[in-house]
């Protein structure tokens, strides 16, 4: 592990330092801090269960040629609905303007290296919310994204504008010839009365290992509302660790989906902070895995005011040797009385050799709340496959037929029709599901 | 049609069929009757497939098929049919789908092209005025939070969609009220054709006003100890199930 150290201080030592004092103060905290924790090893209690050693052990570049990344590159996996979408790539980390299509005009969503960002309108909301999710999460790797902040994206939605084009966000890792390690990192501002799509998938090419450690930080004001979708289907050799961290300042709504179906190491960080009251907050998750991926949902909702809701649904459906993660944490703090405050988690596992970790975590200091959390682990009720096997369907298109509805409640979450049918189309071809 | 002979079944360590012989021929409706726990609900779950029952001994024919050989998809391919006792709910499963997935894997058993969108919706139109269901029902998740008529009515409909040649009722009426009932009963009769044979199990006499059978079996620990014809449901309804007991010589509790 100190070889990577190494390799990132080299790297920070030959970092442009731009933009001023605010920026450079964060990456050089982040350098300071991921030098004291490094990566966080299992004995680490929010990472007993995700061993992040293994992948990171190992010889990376920061292959910083973008320009070997073409369009002919991004056509491979542009998701569908492309067309009428705001498309944003990142290379290595690193936000690619040329790659990019801005469909909405500048009245409504604004595109900005932070490092410019910070000089201009939007240096106070900077100030006040980039490295936020560092106060959530004090482990080394959040430091290490920290470190590099300097090289992030500034995305935001103009006040009382509904951003008609979806933003479809393209997180590339070029390990054609080498191991990459990457760091993107985006705040997002969505203005009061805004609305917006925001729509995630990260792609490696070529076969070398790819990493990636990405932060977003999503800022939403009063009335705002925020669609969040986050599709991971990449190869065993691609691993990241992605945190999303929204905090809600005004009464407003977020929804996120988060479909997991296949990759190396995959940690999720979801994190929503209910800042205002009658807040309302969706999480949910399905995660769809089989061979030897290992997928980690950590969440946190933490409620400081009253009368918000959030309600949080993750479920999973785990074969061969894959192994999921639940972690849902929930604060209602000493103000946020009235708050309604849900999860639920469930689980089949398709073999003996699938494993799941779940825990809920309830810290409740307020004391007229409501609050509910379960977890399922199963196999396949034996009642609805014997009916419908009765009924003449075999026993795989019934399990399929059961698999398929199980998943489906989550899907049925996703309002973008032309990635609920991509994700779905991709989870009945694994459960071998045809309709 | 369906020949059943000296059927032993048991679930766990607990024997439950004990020798029952029967023999229903094309056309005809049985009905079987018992106290409860004779063993009524086994034996349609054992002739189904269900896996929690164990064979002992005994063998069943299905037309000149060995039926307890094959799975339970594939009686239902071959022509047999189980309306539940208790339907499953299955969330997220819509009716309409699910009957469209089984009509298809049934074809495609027996050799036939799948069924179009076309020739599917207007069959499933026709069959849904035969037992009265909407198809705002049959586009929810499969008898999820449907009344007990609605699930019985949503049995017979599937009944009519699969045109079995052998249609096992598993204690249809039990949960009915009387309009719920006259409804499920009307469909029944509607789809016998002097072809398909029924299998009617019925706690009750009630049902069997309606849907009227050929013969009625007493079944009385795991064994048929009197058949008899239709008038042979009203005697049952008369003296109650301790008749049998008397004729067959065991002590009536009081």
């Amino acid at each position: 592990m100190s070889d990577l150290k190494e390799f990132i201080q080299t790297k920070f030592n030959n970092e442009p330092f731009s933009g001023n004092g605010s920026l450079q103060a964060l990456s050089k905290k982040g350098i300071e801090l991921f030098n004291q924790q490094g990566i966080p090893t299992v004995k680490h209690e929010e990472w007993k269960y995700t061993r992040m050693g293994g992948v990171l052990n190992k010889d990376f570049s920061y292959a910083n040629d973008l320009t070997a990344v073409t369009a002919k590159d991004v056509d491979e996996f542009r998701l569908p609905g492309n067309k009428e979408a705001n498309e944003l790539v990142f290379v290595n980390g690193i936000y690619h303007a040329k790659l990019s299509t801005i469909r909405s005009s500048a009245d409504e969503l604004i595109i900005l290296p932070l490092s410019e960002a910070v000089n201009g309108e939007y240096k106070t909301i900077i100030d006040n919310n980039l490295g936020h999710s560092a106060n959530y999460h004090t482990d080394g790797i959040n430091a290490l994204n920290n470190a590099f902040a300097h090289n992030g994206l500034l995305i935001a939605v103009k006040k009382d504008k509904s951003v008609e084009h979806p933003l479809y966000c393209y997180y590339i890792n070029d390990a054609r010839t080498v191991n990459v390690l990457s760091q993107p990192r985006t705040l997002i501002h969505v203005g009061v009365n805004a609305e917006v799509f925001l729509v995630e998938e990260e792609v490696t090419l070529g076969t070398s290992d790819s990493f990636i450690n990405k932060v977003s930080e999503i800022v939403v004001e009063e009335n705002a509302n925020v669609h969040i979708y986050k599709i991971q289907n990449e190869d065993s050799h691609s691993s990241c660790v992605k945190t999303t961290h929204v905090r809600q300042l005004g009464i407003s709504k977020v929804n996120s989906v988060t479909i997991t179906l296949n990759g190396g190491i995959i940690r999720n960080n979801l994190n929503f902070i209910l800042e205002a009251p009658g807040c309302e907050s969706n999480m949910y998750g399905l995660y769809c895995v089989k061979g030897n991926t290992h997928v980690d949902n950590h969440t946190i909702v933490d409620n400081q005011m009253p009368n918000s809701l959030s309600n949080e649904l993750y479920k999973g459906i785990i074969d061969e040797n894959a192994t999921g993660v639940f972690n849902g944490k929930i604060f209602v703090r000493k103000d946020a009385q009235k708050t309604n405050a849900y999860q639920s988690n469930k689980n089949i596992l398709l073999r003996d050799t699938a494993t799941i970790n779940t825990k809920p975590q309830l810290e409740i200091f307020a004391d007229d709340v409501k609050c509910s959390h379960g977890c399922t682990i199963g196999r396949l009720d034996e009642d609805a496959l014997f009916y419908l096997k009765a009924r003449g369907v075999g026993d795989k298109e019934a399990k399929a037929l059961l698999l398929h509805a199980f998943a489906g409640e989550i899907l049925d979450k996703i309002e973008l029709p032309s990635i609920r049918e991509y994700a779905d189309k991709i989870i009945s071809e694994r459960l071998g599901f045809e309709m | 049609m369906l020949h059943i002979k000296n059927l032993h079944a048991r679930i766990e360590e607990k024997e439950i069929l004990n020798g029952i012989n029967l023999d229903i021929k094309p056309g005809e409706v049985h009905a079987i009757m018992g106290p409860n726990g004779s063993g009524k609900s086994t034996l349609a779950s054992v002739l189904a497939g269900r896996a929690d029952y164990e064979v002992t001994a005994g063998e069943v024919t299905f037309l000149s098929k060995n039926l307890l050989e094959l799975s339970p998809e594939d009686r239902a391919r071959e022509g047999l049919f189980l309306a539940f006792q208790y339907p499953i709910e299955i969330p997220g499963v819509s009716t309409t789908n699910f009957i469209k997935t089984a009509v298809n894997e049934i074809r495609k058993y027996r050799g036939e092209e799948p069924m179009d969108a076309v020739q599917f919706l207007k069959k499933m139109k026709e069959k849904m005025k035969l037992v009265e269901i909407d198809q705002s029902l049959l586009s929810r998740s499969l008898n999820e939070g449907f009344s007990g008529g609605e699930k019985k009515r949503n049995e017979i409909f599937q009944m009519a969609m699969l045109e079995p040649t052998m249609a096992i009722l598993d204690e249809t009426d039990s949960g009915l009220d009387i309009d719920a009932l006259r409804i499920v009963a009307e469909g029944v009769n509607k789809l016998r054709d002097g072809n398909r044979s029924f299998l009617v199990i019925t706690h009750y006499q009630r049902l069997l006003e309606y849907i009227v059978p050929d013969f009625v079996h007493v079944l009385y620990k795991g064994r048929i100890v009197k058949s008899g014809g239709k008038e042979l449901a009203l005697e049952l309804e008369e003296k109650g199930y301790d008749f049998i007991k008397e004729e067959l010589g065991e002590s009536v509790e009081a």
